[in-house]
C-alpha cells in the first residue's frame, strides 16, 4: 500500500539531488535544469497532499507552479545567450560582475 | 498491488534519472535525462489521480521548457574546451554533504511527522478537467489572471534580453 509518506519521502529525496546540483555544477544551463528538478519535486509533494487531503487545490497550485517555471526559464535562458555572447563563458564562477 | 509496483519502478526510475541529471558531463545527455524524470513523474500524477496536471507536465515540460533547453544548448553549440572549463565542480565535496544532510533530515522531518498519523480516508477525487477548472475560474481567478501578466513581463524580457545590442551597454 502506497501511502503519503512514500510520496513525500521521493519528493524529498529529489529536491535534495536537485539541491546538490546546484551546488556542485557550475554551468548556468545545468543550474536551471536543477532548478527545474527541485521544481517538480515540489509538484510531486503538492499532488500527494491534494490527493491524501481529498482538495483538489493542490492541483491548482501546481499549474501555477508549472507556469512560473516556464516563465523563470524564458528569462534564465535568455541571459545565460547573453552570457555566453558577452562574456563567452558559461561557468556561473567566472561571471562576478555583480560582485561589489 | 499494481499500485505499488508502479509506483516502485517509476520512483526508481525517476531518482535513477535525476542522478544522471546531476551528474552526466554533457549538458545534453542531462537535458533527456530530465526528460525522462519528468515522464516517471507524470506517471506517478496519474497514479495520484492527477490527470490534467499529468498531461500538462508532459505538454509544457517535456514540450516546451525542456525543447528550449535543447534548442539554446544547441544554439550555443559549446565546444569541448568551454565545456571542460563549466566542468570544474568547486566544492563538490561540500556540496554533496550539505545536500545530503538537508535530504536526510527531510526524510526523517517527513518520517516523523507522518509516523503515528492515520490519514483519514477520504472520498476519492480525481483531478479532471471540470473539477480543476471550476476551482481555477472562482477560487483561484486573481492569481491566475495574474499568471498572464508574469508570462507577459517574461516574454517581454526574454525579448528585451535577446535583442540587446553592444551598444546598448
Amino acid at each position: 500500500m502506497i501511502t503519503l509518506t512514500h510520496y513525500l519521502v521521493l519528493s524529498a529525496l529529489l529536491f535534495t539531488i536537485g539541491l546538490a546540483g546546484i551546488m556542485t555544477r557550475r554551468n548556468v544551463i545545468l543550474i536551471l535544469l536543477c532548478v527545474e528538478l527541485m521544481f517538480n519535486a515540489a509538484n510531486l509533494a503538492f499532488v500527494a497532499f491534494a490527493k491524501s487531503l481529498g482538495d483538489p487545490s493542490g492541483q491548482v497550485i501546481v499549474f501555477f507552479v508549472i507556469t512560473v517555471a516556464a516563465a523563470e526559464v524564458t528569462v534564465g535562458l535568455a541571459i545565460a545567450i547573453l552570457m555566453a555572447r558577452r562574456l563567452s563563458t558559461l561557468n556561473a564562477d567566472e561571471v562576478s560582475l555583480l560582485k561589489w | 498491488m499494481a499500485e505499488t509496483i508502479f509506483f516502485y519502478l517509476f520512483a526508481g526510475l525517476a531518482l535513477i534519472a535525476a542522478l544522471l541529471v546531476v551528474t552526466s558531463r554533457q549538458p545534453v545527455h542531462s537535458v533527456l535525462s530530465l526528460l525522462v524524470a519528468m515522464f516517471c513523474l507524470a506517471s506517478l500524477f496519474v497514479l495520484l489521480g492527477a490527470y490534467v496536471i499529468a498531461a500538462l507536465q508532459i505538454l509544457l515540460y517535456a514540450g516546451a521548457v525542456l525543447v528550449l533547453f535543447l534548442f539554446v544548448i544547441m544554439l550555443l553549440n559549446l565546444d569541448r574546451e568551454t565545456l571542460a572549463r563549466t566542468r570544474s565542480f568547486t566544492l563538490r565535496g561540500a556540496g554533496t554533504l550539505v545536500a545530503l544532510a538537508l535530504g536526510m533530515s527531510l526524510v526523517r522531518i517527513v518520517a516523523r511527522a507522518m509516523a503515528g498519523r492515520s490519514v483519514p480516508p477520504v472520498p476519492e477525487q480525481t483531478g479532471t478537467v471540470e473539477r480543476l477548472a471550476q476551482l481555477l475560474f472562482t477560487k483561484y481567478l486573481l492569481p491566475f489572471e495574474l499568471t498572464s501578466f508574469l508570462i507577459l513581463a517574461a516574454i517581454i524580457g526574454a525579448i528585451t534580453l535577446a535583442r540587446l545590442k553592444d551598444s546598448d551597454r
